[in-house]
């Protein structure tokens, strides 16, 4: 460009001048707008560190929780209601039951704190320490552990045994140090000896930090925070997954496989159509007022459970495999329906012999992908009910039970702050960590299958 | 049990059916010069159809009436003045005999006339049981032989197969209209229901939020007007696409036009993990990082910034909905024909110059559409704010402060025991109609616009 500039000498000097700071400002401008572009990626994925990163140093040490291991004594003294009872030949069920009911009710009413006492002091002999003091250390369910424990083996009457029990919440917060330690007393949740205490068996080894298992196989619950855990609202999120599969994918590849394959092109496919883009993009807090007006208020099923849950989770996830098996049957080749079609098949056998099964991977990855979202859905599950305390894994989609988010949105309402946002991170990562499985095998099937073919 | 012999009974009734419908077809060409019409696999499946049905039929109804007519019988047969009982007593009385019915026995002795209508009860379940089976399996019997007598040479089987099959597939993907018929009917009723409580016009122009809760009954209701949500929504949209905007597009540019191929095979899926992560998530992201962080900012510049506020909701928001705006932009910056750009960049203009000047106007509409299509979902949102906004429903205009969306109220009516005769949950409905209909019509017209765009250079 500078050449012709050059050649022109009338122009000269000026002319070359006010290009040169013109280009100097286009390149400039240029390089900004690269930038901005930069700044933006950087931004952008900056957000998607920044939110794992947050998630993972906040959910990673609630993984490792404090845990006291003490030799209980099963004292016959303290623990009532004498051996198990027999069954009598004469007596009917119900009397049977009748009876370990009575006994399992004496055996409860018995004084456990007092064998969790007993088995604390064992384990440090020199400590001067009141009761109630010695007893904010463990979880408040730990009376309820020993009391299973016996249930479970009743012959350990009379016998020590080592138990691994939880120690309480405050105490863990105390120990990994999520609560400001150079708090006075009157600011903290536990006893200046309970403190002390906690710290000296600590030390001792008595109390450590094991992997906790129990976020896995406990359910949630309210007295006793050390002990909450997943397993009923996982088992409610796999109900409610069962029921999206089993509905979800043979109705919308059935409707897919109607619209795309056989419907005439008219004003109710028409119609249909412009339905299921619209049910796509219909906000997700709709269809929960749909399950509580439809399921609930008029078909009477019961509140929170899984099959209302699975029910509406089903009409949301609907579309978006409807629309994926659609776009994964526009891309077989028509010469392929032309070729079946030619050699004398109907369009049945066209579409179930040849075009479906070629469709198998699109399917496969839009179900997963569909499955992925309705499991982190939240906002709808909350308007039917789903967010009740339940303290029972659900031993059916009928049963109360609650979801993985919706457990998240549960205890991050936690009052124990301090020690609940370690849990809600914990649980975050549980079910993100779902997530991205659901998503790896969706992406490890479409490159599997479709390089087959 | 009875689970058991029903199941037994449909397997053996589609065994025998299917293979009487095979077989004869086969023995019938075998016989015959001519051939069949269909293959003998459609004789089998047309028959066990045939077969199947009404048994099917009979056993559902009776699945659906047996629970109440067995609770009727059992009624009858205790003394009358059972009946005077209150419901709880009645269902334990009932549960009672059941329970001697089924020989799990009662706790203690029962009483004579709970024995004699416990025995009388079994032989009723067992009469009934074998009455429906007996009528399930002959009804399929009869079925299946008047099926077998159509098959013939000239028995379009494959036909009439295909027929039901087509059936069942219309059926499926009128669940779709199903839904939607549903989710307007019941917006439609429980909103009307609300508007016979409170006036329409109070409801759409009130500036005041206060639904009182339900605890006070269904007398004096509370004030429900909606401005005050509606513009918690619009703000917190508006905060959202400022944060949104910028930053999708300017990535989508960047990522299609300047990226090497292997940093964009990358960077995309990375970005568009955002849109995977389920919104609770965010709003506990928005709840314990981000609405810390702004506050401390706040402070640090001397501006009062709420943790709990439309900001820190709308900038989480934002966060969630840049994958969406960056990838839907990017396939449309992708339609603008190569040689438009080519053409600029042959003039001479420089690469940011082409993208501002060319490929963005010609872009314009569809990256509109898409922009609305990101609206649309960021007025749905409904966890980020229940958690990030800070919930006070009060009209007021700096987005520092709390505030509440049509979306959190929803929630905050619906959850917790509500009976849904009182105007506190009924306006739930009439929220969610205002909802649906304003994500619908935003909807409609994005879809509008982004396709009318398309149609241009088609």
């Amino acid at each position: 460009m500078s050449d012709t500039l050059l050649s022109n000498a009338d122009h000269g000097a000026a002319n070359r001048e006010r290009v040169r700071k013109s280009l100097a400002r286009r390149h400039r401008s240029e390089t900004m707008f690269r930038w901005a572009g930069i700044l933006s990626i950087a931004a952008a994925l900056g957000f998607v560190a920044i939110l794992f990163g947050m998630i993972i140093s906040k959910g990673l040490p609630s993984f490792w929780q404090s845990t006291v291991h003490v030799e209980v004594y099963f004292d016959p003294e303290l623990i009532e209601g004498g051996p198990q009872p027999q069954r009598q030949d004469s007596a009917s069920d119900a009397d049977h039951r009748a009876a370990m009911v009575q006994w399992q009710r004496d055996v409860t009413l018995s004084n456990w704190n007092a064998i969790v006492d007993t088995a604390l002091r064992t384990s440090a002999p020199d400590f001067e320490i009141e009761t109630r003091d010695l007893l904010e250390l463990v979880t408040s369910a730990a009376r309820f552990q020993l009391r299973d424990r016996y249930f479970a083996d009743p012959d350990v009457l009379g016998q020590t045994v080592p138990v691994t029990i939880l120690a309480s919440a405050n105490t863990d917060n105390w120990l990994k140090g999520t609560i400001d330690r150079s708090q006075p007393d009157s600011r903290q949740q536990l006893s200046a000896s309970t403190r002390q205490l906690a710290d000296e068996l600590l030390a001792e080894g008595v109390i450590s930090f094991d992997f906790a298992w129990h976020i896995f196989t406990n359910v949630d619950s309210r007295s006793a925070p050390a002990s909450a855990g997943l397993a009923g609202a996982f088992m409610g999120s796999l109900y409610m997954m069962l029921i999206v599969i089993v509905l979800a994918v043979p109705i919308g590849v059935a409707s897919a496989v109607y619209l795309e394959e056989f419907a005439p092109k008219n004003r109710w496919t028409d119609l249909i159509e412009v339905n299921i883009n619209n049910l796509a993009a219909v906000p997700s807090i709709v269809f929960g007022l749909l399950g509580a007006a439809v399921f609930i208020n008029y078909l009477g099923l019961p509140r929170s459970a899984p099959l209302v849950g699975g029910l509406v989770l089903t009409l949301m996830t609907l579309p978006t495999i409807i629309i994926a098996t659609r776009s994964s049957l526009r891309a077989v080749p028509p010469s392929l329906r032309q070729a079946a079609l030619g050699l004398g098949a109907s369009r049945n056998q066209t579409v179930f012999h040849h075009v479906l099964p070629l469709t198998f991977p699109g399917i496969l990855t839009a179900t997963i992908i569909g499955v992925a979202q309705a499991l982190g859905e939240t906002a709808p599950l909350l308007l039917i009910g789903m967010s009740a305390f339940i303290a029972n894994i659900p031993a059916n989609p009928l049963d109360s039970a609650t979801a993985l988010p919706v457990q998240i949105y549960l205890w991050q309402g936690n009052e124990n702050r301090n020690f609940f946002e370690a849990r809600t991170s914990a649980a975050i990562m549980v079910l993100l960590g779902m997530m991205i499985l659901l998503n790896a095998i969706a992406i490890f099937l479409r490159t599997r299958l479709e390089r087959r073919k | 049990m009875n689970a058991f012999v029903i199941a037994a009974l449909l397997l053996v009734l589609l065994t025998i059916s299917y293979q009487v419908g095979w077989s004869r077809s086969r023995r019938l060409a075998g016989a015959s010069s001519e051939r069949l019409h269909s293959r003998p696999i459609y004789h089998g499946v047309l028959v066990a159809l045939f077969a199947l049905l009404p048994a099917i039929v009979v056993l559902g109804l009776w699945a659906l009436f047996s629970g109440s007519v067995s609770r009727a019988f059992i009624l009858a047969q205790l003394p009358p003045e059972t009946a005077q009982l209150s419901q709880v007593q009645l269902q334990a009385a009932i549960g009672r005999v059941q329970a001697i019915a089924t020989g799990f026995g009662v706790a203690g002795e029962p009483a004579p006339e709970e024995v004699a209508a416990a025995r009388a009860f079994e032989t009723f379940q067992l009469v009934s049981f074998l009455a429906v089976i007996g009528a399930a399996a002959a009804l399929g019997a009869g079925a299946l032989f008047l099926a077998q007598r159509r098959i013939g040479l000239r028995l379009r089987a494959r036909t009439e197969v295909e027929i039901a099959v087509r059936i069942g597939l219309i059926a499926c993907s009128t669940v779709a209209i199903l839904t939607t018929i549903g989710i307007v009917l019941s917006l439609l009723a429980d909103a009307l229901r609300f508007f016979s409580f409170i006036n329409p016009l109070e409801f759409f122009f009130g500036t005041t939020w206060n639904p009182r809760f339900q605890s006070t009954g269904t007398g004096s209701a509370g004030e429900y007007g909606l401005l005050p949500l509606l513009w918690g929504t619009v703000m917190i949209s508006l905060i959202a696409m400022l944060v949104a905007v910028p930053i999708g597009l300017m990535s989508a540019i960047y990522l299609s036009q300047y990226a090497h191929e292997r940093v964009r095979n990358v960077v995309k899926p990375i970005i568009e993990v955002l849109a995977g992560i389920p919104t609770i998530v965010y709003g506990f992201f928005a709840l314990v990082t981000v609405g810390p962080f702004l506050a401390g900012v706040g402070d640090a510049v001397g501006l009062d910034i709420n943790a709990t506020s439309a900001l820190t909701a709308g900038v989480v928001m934002g966060i969630m909905i840049i994958p969406f705006i960056s990838s839907l932009s990017d396939d449309i910056i992708a339609q603008v024909p190569r040689a438009m750009r080519d053409g600029s960049l042959g003039l001479g203009a420089t690469q940011s110059e082409t993208i501002r000047r060319v490929l963005l106007p010609a872009a314009l509409p569809g990256i509109v559409g898409a922009i609305l299509l990101a609206v649309s979902r960021a007025i749905g949102e409904t966890m980020i704010v229940v958690l990030a906004a800070g919930n006070s429903p009060v009209l007021r205009f700096n987005p520092a402060e709390p505030t509440s969306t049509v979306t959190v109220s929803i929630v905050n009516q619906l959850t917790g025991d509500a009976d849904f005769t009182s105007p506190q949950s009924l306006v739930a409905f009439a929220l969610g109609l205002t909802l649906f209909v304003m994500t619908l019509l935003l909807n409609v017209l994005a879809l509008y616009i982004v396709r009318k765009f398309r149609e241009q250079y088609e």
